[in-house]
Order: C-alpha cells, then sequence, then structure tokens
C-alpha cells in the first residue's frame, strides 16, 4: 500500500479511534488486496510505510464484498463497479479475503 | 448503453469518417529481431541499482542465466521470430521455461535471434563517435563473423575502434566506463567510454542504452529487407522509430532522433527519419501517421521500427532469482513494419477507423478500451462479430505471473470482454471465452512498445494470407503518469484488413 495512504489512515484512527473506521478497500487484483487488508490489520507486509509493526486491526472489506454490495444502490453499482466486477478477479478476491479473515 | 454512462457524447458518430485521398496504405512487410543478450542483462535498471547496493546479486544473476541454445529453444522466443504459430501458446501448459524444446529447423519466417557477441561486436561497428572500444582479439574473431552473414554482413563495414589487451585494462580502470562481458568470455571483450564527462545524457550508460536500441533497430530493419520483395535499403523514403529510448544532449534530454541514426545504419541512403514518442503505445500512433503520411502522397515507402529497450532487461529479475527460474528478460527485441502504396496484396491500414484517447476519457482500463475498440466499431458500424482479432499487450506471462503482476494479456481481454458485454456486444456468459475467441496469448519480452499490438504484426500478415483472419485491431497503451507531467494515460488503436475486404 502507497506510504501516503498508510499514513493517513493511521492518522485517521489515531484521531477518531478504531471503532468508528471502515476500510473500504478497491485493489485490482488479488495480491494487491491482500497486502491492503494485511497492511490495515496486521501491519504493512513489506515494512517500509508508517503502519510497518503496527497493528490497527481495523475491519476492512472489498468492495466486490456480497455485505458491501448490498449496501449501495444498485443503480449505482451498475453503473459505477459491475464493470469492474466483472472484468476483474472479483470472485478470487472476495474468496482471497474471507480466507484471511478466517485466519 | 444499460447502466454504463460515458462522461464523454454518445459513441456513434463522434467522429466523423475523414475524407481520403486515394493512395491506399498497405502493410507491405513485417519482420521481427531478436538479439539474445544475457551478459547485458546487468545493465538493465532494476539490476545494475541491485548490483550496485548488493555486490553478491550479480553471482546469483549470472548463474541464472540462459545459453544462446537454451533462448533459441524458448517457445515464447519461437513465437517471436515466427518459428512457432501463436495458438501453439494455448496448447502447451504454462509455464514454459521449464519445457525447452527445439523448433523445426527451418529458416525463421519472421526473424533471427543473433548470438551475443556478435551484437555486441555490432554496438562498437554502429558507434561513429567510438566511445565502444572492441579488444582486439575479440574483433578478429568476431569481424569475419559478421562479414559471412547476410543478417550482419551490411551493418559490419565500418571496422570498429580497437584495443590491445593493455591498452583494455588501463581502459577499464576508468570508473566512467562500462565494462561489455559476453557469456564463454573471460575478460571484458570490450568496453564503453562516456561521451562527456559533464554531460549525464551522454554518460557510457545512457550511450549503450541508445545503441542498443540503435543496432536492434536496424537489424530488425534489415530483417524486413531480407524477407520482402521490392524494397531495397535506398528504396525507404521515411523511417519513423517509435522506441523508447531518449537520444540527446544535456541541453535537450530526449530532443535527438533514433530514426535517423537507424536510417544510416541499416543503409537506407535515400530515407530520412523521425522518433514518434508515447511510451508503449508509440508504435501505433507510429503506424497511424506512417500510413497517413503513404496516403497523403508525402512519402512512397515508409518503415516503423521499434528497437530493443536495455533498461528493461532483468526488470523482473528478483522474483525471478527469489523463485529459482531462469531471468527470463534476457532479450533485445525488434520489430520493424513497412507501410507503402497498395500493391494489391497486403493488408489494408484502415484510417477510418483510428481509435484514439481523449482527454476526458479518463484512466480506467474499461474506458479506455471502450475509446480504443469500441468507438471505431460502433464509427464504422461494426458489430463484433465482425472483428476476428484484436491484439493488446501480449507481455509474456512466463515473466510476468512469476513476478506476481498477473497474466497481463488475460487481464486486458477479460476486461476488454467486460466492457463489450456491458454495452451489449456479447453476453455476459462470453466474458470467460472472449480472450481465446478473440485474442492472442503473451509470449512478448517486457519491452512494453513491442509488447503492444506491434508485436503481432508480422503474425497478422501471415494469418490473413492463409485466409485464418480477415482484420485484426491493434491496440496499445501508454502509462504517461511514469513521466510526471499528468495524470492521464494513452492509447491508440488501428485497424488492419485483409486486402480484399469489402471497403
Amino acid at each position: 500500500m502507497d506510504l501516503e495512504d498508510q499514513g493517513r489512515i493511521k492518522e485517521l484512527a489515531e484521531s477518531y479511534g478504531k471503532d468508528d473506521i471502515v476500510v473500504l478497500l478497491g485493489a485490482p487484483t488479488t495480491e494487491s488486496s491482500q497486502v491492503q487488508f494485511e497492511t490495515v490489520t496486521t501491519g504493512d507486509p513489506s515494512y517500509a510505510g508508517p503502519l510497518a509493526g503496527v497493528e490497527l486491526g481495523l475491519p476492512a472489506y472489498h468492495v466486490f464484498e456480497p455485505n458491501v454490495k448490498a449496501a449501495i444502490d444498485p443503480d449505482k453499482y451498475e453503473e459505477n463497479i459491475e464493470i469492474l466486477e466483472m472484468g476483474l478477479e472479483a470472485d478470487a478476491i472476495v474468496d482471497a479475503l474471507a480466507g484471511m479473515r478466517a485466519g | 448503453m444499460n447502466g454504463y454512462r460515458s462522461t464523454l457524447p454518445d459513441l456513434p458518430g463522434r467522429y466523423k469518417v475523414p475524407s481520403m485521398p486515394t493512395n491506399r496504405p498497405v502493410i507491405r512487410g513485417a519482420a521481427t529481431a531478436l538479439a539474445h543478450t544475457p551478459s547485458l542483462v546487468r545493465y538493465g535498471s532494476k539490476p545494475f541499482r541491485e548490483a550496485t547496493a548488493k555486490p553478491d546479486f550479480l553471482t546469483n544473476l549470472t548463474r541464472s542465466l540462459w545459453s544462446y541454445n537454451d533462448a533459441c529453444r524458448y517457445l515464447p522466443n519461437q513465437v517471436f521470430i515466427g518459428s512457432q504459430a501463436p495458438a501453439r501458446l494455448w496448447e502447451v501448459e504454462q509455464p514454459w521455461f521449464d519445457k525447452l524444446a527445439d523448433a523445426d529447423g527451418g529458416e525463421p519466417p519472421f526473424g533471427h535471434i543473433l548470438e551475443e557477441r556478435r551484437f555486441l561486436a555490432l554496438l562498437a561497428c554502429a558507434d561513429p563517435f567510438k566511445h565502444v572500444l572492441l579488444r582486439e582479439r575479440f574483433w578478429e574473431q568476431m569481424g569475419p563473423v559478421l562479414e559471412a552473414a547476410r543478417l550482419t554482413a551490411p551493418l559490419a563495414s565500418r571496422t570498429p575502434a580497437l584495443l590491445t589487451d593493455a591498452q583494455m585494462d588501463a581502459e577499464l580502470e576508468s570508473s566512467n566506463s562500462l565494462p561489455l562481458f559476453a557469456a564463454g568470455e573471460g575478460a571484458p571483450v570490450g568496453v564503453v567510454k562516456t561521451g562527456h564527462s559533464e554531460d549525464e545524457a551522454l554518460s557510457a550508460s545512457v550511450l549503450l542504452e541508445n545503441l542498443c536500441c540503435k543496432v536492434s533497430g536496424a537489424l530488425a530493419v534489415h530483417e524486413l529487407l531480407n524477407h520482402v520483395d521490392g524494397l531495397g535499403p535506398s528504396d525507404v523514403d521515411l523511417v519513423l522509430s517509435c522506441s523508447e529510448e531518449a537520444v540527446g544532449d544535456r541541453y535537450q534530454r530526449g530532443g535527438g532522433n533514433m530514426a535517423k541514426a537507424i536510417a544510416e545504419f541499416a543503409g537506407c541512403d535515400l530515407g530520412t527519419g523521425i522518433d514518434i514518442k508515447d511510451f508503449c503505445a508509440a508504435p501505433i500512433p507510429a503506424m497511424v501517421i506512417g500510413a497517413s503520411l503513404v496516403e497523403s502522397g508525402v512519402f512512397e515507402n515508409v518503415v516503423v521500427v521499434g528497437g530493443g529497450s536495455l533498461p528493461k532487461l532483468g526488470m523482473k529479475s528478483l522474483y525471478h532469482l527469489e523463485q529459482g527460474i531462469p531471468v527470463l528478460e534476457d532479450a533485445l527485441s525488434a520489430v520493424a513494419v513497412w507501410i507503402g502504396r497498395d500493391d494489391g496484396r497486403g493488408p489494408t491500414v484502415n484510417l477510418e477507423a483510428v481509435g484514439r484517447h481523449p482527454v476526458k476519457a479518463g484512466a480506467a482500463l474499461d474506458k479506455q478500451f471502450r475509446e480504443l475498440v469500441l468507438e471505431p466499431l460502433r464509427r464504422l458500424e461494426w458489430g463484433i462479430d465482425r472483428l476476428d482479432r484484436v491484439v493488446t499487450e501480449v507481455h509474456n506471462p512466463d515473466i510476468t505471473v512469476s513476478a506476481k503482476a498477473g497474466d497481463v494479456a488475460a487481464r486486458n481481454y477479460k476486461m476488454m470482454a467486460a466492457m463489450l458485454a456491458m454495452a451489449k456486444e456479447i453476453d455476459k456468459s462470453d466474458i470467460a471465452g472472449f480472450g481465446r475467441a478473440k485474442g492472442v496469448c503473451g509470449y512478448a519480452p517486457t519491452q512494453g512498445h513491442i509488447a503492444s499490438g506491434f508485436v503481432y504484426v508480422p503474425h497478422a500478415l501471415r494469418e490473413m494470407a492463409a485466409g485464418d483472419i480477415r482484420n485484426c485491431m491493434l491496440v496499445a497503451r501508454a502509462s504517461l503518469f511514469l513521466g510526471q507531467m499528468t495524470e492521464l494515460t494513452d492509447g491508440m488503436s488501428v485497424l488492419i484488413e485483409r486486402n480484399d475486404a469489402p471497403q
């Protein structure tokens, strides 16, 4: 995850507390989604950014996940997201994040 | 448009079909050249930086490089030079690097794989300013070898600057020089000196990079000349280089002209040359410009050439070393395409259907493909069924999958198919099979301008001649944001069609 984004997420978590923050991921591949998920939960796996060694433990979901999709106006989802869901490895991303949550 | 709304005006009729004069431009030939240069991998951008930081990197790198024989037995390389059809890539399970096999022993249809020592000797032949100096003994071996081959003889007419062993030892002590190694040779076979002590644009590494492009580009032009009828070196009016290198000096780093250097070295003595720049997309604008110049009658025979990119060698080598697989980015690749007036046989370049990427279109992949693929089809009032082949970014997945970057071609085809499904051009159930139905499996080295649809032109010509396809759309994209002058991307597409296609 981008070092600048890591810094902003860390700042937000420190300012507002972890309980009121959900991270919505939009990464295009399974690998990048996993890295982003790991970064905001157990810390930056590359040990390069502000979240290196920082276990924020934030809840994180990808925009393709069914519970996120259910919370979005279907017309807006179709207009803005559906083509990406069809064109990217959406199923693999959803499965990978479910697997990571299950530990 | 079923929920997919562009911020631009509706597609049909956005651009007018231009009215054209009558010099219909056709592709009269295309060729490729591949220089297997494992000892130059150390001077790729990533390996060079790694070697500077970690002294043991070069030892590991050298152990993981292929021999020339291995490179010749590698399926993607065989497809690159036309010894195998691209369809063969669907048949052989990936990865391919552990399935080396001889192709049939015939003459490669598009071009040869050049062995490293020949290429290094040509670097010195191509250097009018004598910054590349060869060991005398090396040239005594290689001069006759170059002279004896049809491909290299015309490029080896100039005797390079030579050094005795003692002179070479003294030259190698200079910290501004780069030694040139060759597999199987104990000591460096040559050295590249800096062009100017106070000009970074003329450093030894920049000169080496540019000379690699010049030589590989000229090799592709000569492969073209050797493979076609009706085009001698002096018949070439204009060379358009779509290479990625920037020739220049400290006052204008990218202001120079690679095309004319290639034209001169290739013996195109009555031609001139200009560079067309657009990152990895450059070959398609270059083809469109070249075809337009033929159509207008300004030039009769235009050769579009993309030379090889030294900085991209070993770009993913860290991943390859980590996984204990060969460092697969070990060859400089080049392509040359001849665009001329209609001979009644060559595929036409359809200038009525040039796809473009307007500023306002946005950088998202689906939006790019909408502009580059769907818009030109709608302009021609074609359904997708009428398009037989669409080719974009056919990077070799052996290289990218092992580097955790995925299969670039497969990813592009899936997104292109999703866009076409949203536009009701195909059924959603056809998304998964779209790549196989209309596309090509990746096989090109990760030198982006070559891996763009450009590399496929010789195959497209062969498939059209055989009646396998009626047409082929070449689609190239460019990451303009890398230069940090804009956050945009760019792209262009062009449709080529069998000469007898209905107009």
